[in-house]
């Protein structure tokens, strides 16, 4: 076997990056369907995974893809799958049952513009509500944004342990140019990556109850073949894993599935700040936008304006509480993202009227100038 | 898990087969009349048969009234979305290839909303057991029509009758490149619980496809009380292994054939897999 973890300073594009950081963070399960711009990450598992114990596997259509990943991650197996819009739009109903079910996994959506087939070649960063929402019914899960090949091999990383952690479908939502753009990424040595694995259940087999959570909230999961009997399914049910058909089960089950995120925001959200310290306008943004953001603060700044940038890691769970106190300090909040308002409206009703909230966003297909966010600061604000 | 526990022979009115059900999930929700149950017990009894410790087996189950059986069944087991079950159990069996993967799902989930992951499991001659209860209708949903309901049949989507043409499921499974492809009905019990048994032995892709009565959605709307419609299983059908499944149509009037139609040696995913994409040492 090979080694899993490729350390040295690499040349590489994000979906390369990708991939190299889920072999690293052990993920041994790889089932997907090509999709342009994010069958590279498909290109590079089919090479690594057999030489590190792993398997590959192009199944015959996304639907597929999601639903081996599942199959395959109560094996106990790290396993992930990588895909863009229409892929991703058609995954959407395994991703419920992978959260319903609290499936650990990894789904990587390299965006490219939508609605439908789109842009197929272009970057966008349309997908983010649907990245929330989009399967059925009330559910939480965790959405990360890398903003460059460097991020795409950390945060895919980041993406497994929280996975793992939380037992949740975890999302990392890049995009075209982040996924195409090839850039300096720094492996380290295997020893300095810290690795996550869902927690094991112990103690008694016929006292085992599926879904009764551990101190976080968090049930331990066995794996096939271990001779705990799991009855897993999308059904309601109950801690026994059970079908359970009536509300008060179902709001036990949705209380658990809500509760292990939402009591456990500070451990899940990630966020980075840039010239913050006095910042009064305030740009929002993830992704490939937080560089056009980053190159905005600078520019401004310039001008003699006190920009400062927020950037999200963590684009899911929103980081509610943080926007909330940075808009009851500052002037302005400026979304920049490549879509015509999606992240934008979570962010204006975290503001809460605090702050006057702009969006500088785009149809999609290309990044957003920096010049367009300076423009909408010389407009809106006096330095 | 090494050995299987044994059954409660002292233990007066215990079930021979109550050590892989879910004792505590029962009453179950099938129908009276319903054909799912035996083909259930079927399953139970030629899983023991094997002599396998249970913990090496993995039931999944799609959505409808057959995919309840992941839910009785006292082994690793997994309802899924609806026409999803062989890609997930795929995902079981590449993952994890020393495990004994069935799919236990419906004529409608595998077929309908599910086909185009069949024919590519078969392809790929993924080593797993689908076993599918053919009731010729969806029963869970109230009785709409299916991709095998016969032409002409009622059904509340087809309220005059059905314009198009069933599935040949055994010429489907061959054709694909299914290892074992069997049909019998659940009056054949005996026959059906061996071609279980020796579906779960085969490496390969192996395909069972059980008749079985839905006398509330399909009988009631097509005048086949479910009696009438195990006196067809016994009259009208002919047993004939090694048959060509191009003529295993279901046409009760010509008689349809029952019986083992393929078995051959084919290699399987998981070891071609091995043997093809595992490179030794540069």
């Amino acid at each position: 076997m090979k080694p899993a973890v490729r350390t040295g300073n690499h040349y590489i594009t994000g979906d390369v990056a990708c991939a190299e950081g889920a072999i690293a963070a052990g993920c041994r399960f790889f089932g997907a369907y090509p999709i342009t711009p994010a069958t590279e990450v498909a290109e590079h598992m089919a090479e690594r995974l057999p030489d590190v114990g792993g398997t590959f596997i192009q199944m015959e259509d996304e639907i597929a893809a999601m639903a081996s990943i599942l199959g395959a991650s109560w094996t106990g197996t790290k396993t992930m799958t990588a895909t863009s819009g229409p892929g991703f739009s058609l995954m959407m109903e395994n991703i419920g049952l992978g959260a319903c079910t609290e499936t650990p996994c990894v789904i990587v959506n390299v965006q490219r513009t939508g609605p439908s087939t789109g842009l197929p070649t272009q970057t966008g960063q349309g997908d983010m509500m649907q990245a929330r929402w989009g399967s059925h019914g009330d559910y939480e899960l965790i959405a990360i944004a890398p903003s460059s090949p460097q991020d795409c091999f950390y945060h895919t990383i980041l993406a497994f342990n929280l996975s793992e952690k939380y037992r949740v479908p975890v999302l990392v939502m890049a995009d075209e140019i982040v996924g195409h753009m090839s850039e300096k990424v720094v492996i380290p040595d295997a020893k300095e990556i810290a690795l996550v694995s869902r927690p094991k259940p112990t103690g008694r087999k016929d006292r085992f109850r599926l879904y009764e959570p551990g101190p976080n909230g968090v049930a331990p999961m066995p794996a096939i073949g271990e001779g705990y009997n799991v009855h897993v399914t999308g059904l309601t049910h109950d801690e026994r894993g059970y079908p359970v058909m009536t509300p008060e089960a179902q709001e036990q089950m949705m209380d658990r599935l809500k509760g292990k995120i939402r009591n456990n925001l500070d451990d899940i959200i990630h966020t980075e700040g840039y010239m913050m310290d006095d910042a009064d306008i305030v740009i929002v943004s993830y992704g490939i936008s937080a560089r056009t953001g980053l190159t905005a603060v600078d520019e401004a700044r310039k001008l003699g304006y006190k920009a400062g940038l927020f950037r999200l890691i963590t684009v899911w769970p929103f980081p509610e509480r943080m926007i909330h106190d940075i808009a009851a300090r500052v002037k302005g909040l400026i979304t920049v993202e490549i879509n015509l308002g999606q992240v934008h409206y979570e962010v204006e009703r975290c503001a809460h009227g605090q702050a006057d909230t702009y969006l500088v966003g785009a149809a999609g297909g290309a990044i957003i100038h920096p010049d367009k966010v300076v423009s909408l600061i010389k407009e809106v604000f006096q330095p | 898990m090494s050995k299987n526990p044994q059954p409660l022979k002292e233990k007066h009115g215990a079930h021979p087969l109550d050590d892989l059900i879910r004792t505590d999930r029962i009453p179950h929700i099938w129908c009276s009349g319903c054909g799912i149950g035996t083909v259930f017990s079927s399953c139970l009894t030629a899983i023991k048969a094997t002599g396998i410790p249970y913990n090496e087996f993995a039931m999944v189950s799609g959505i409808g009234c057959s995919g309840r059986a992941a839910g009785y069944i006292k082994l690793d087991s997994f309802h899924t979305t609806h026409g999803r079950a062989i890609p997930f159990a795929s995902g079981i069996k590449m993952a994890k290839p020393d495990l004994n993967v069935i799919v236990f799902s419906g004529d409608g989930d595998l077929f309908a909303i599910g086909g185009n992951h069949f024919i590519h499991a078969a392809r790929r001659n993924m080593d797993m057991t689908v076993i599918c209860v053919n009731n010729l209708i969806y029963g869970m949903t109230g009785g709409q029509v299916a991709a095998t309901t016969p032409s002409k049949a009622k059904t509340t989507t087809t309220p005059f009758g059905n314009p198009d043409a069933p599935f040949n499921l055994p010429l489907l499974a061959y054709a694909a490149g299914a290892s074992y492809v069997a049909r019998w009905t659940i009056l054949h019990v005996r026959d059906l619980t061996n071609a279980i048994n020796e579906a779960l032995l085969k490496k390969g892709f192996s395909f069972i496809e059980v008749l079985a009565p839905c006398p509330i959605n399909y009988g009631r709307r097509n005048k086949q009380k479910s009696l009438d419609t195990l006196k067809l299983y016994q009259e009208k059908t002919i047993i004939r292994n090694g048959a060509d499944p191009a003529r295993a149509d279901i046409d009760f009037d010509r008689g349809v054939i029952l019986g083992t139609f393929i078995d051959r040696e084919r290699g399987t995913c998981d070891d071609l897999y091995e043997a093809t994409c595992r490179r030794s040492e540069d």
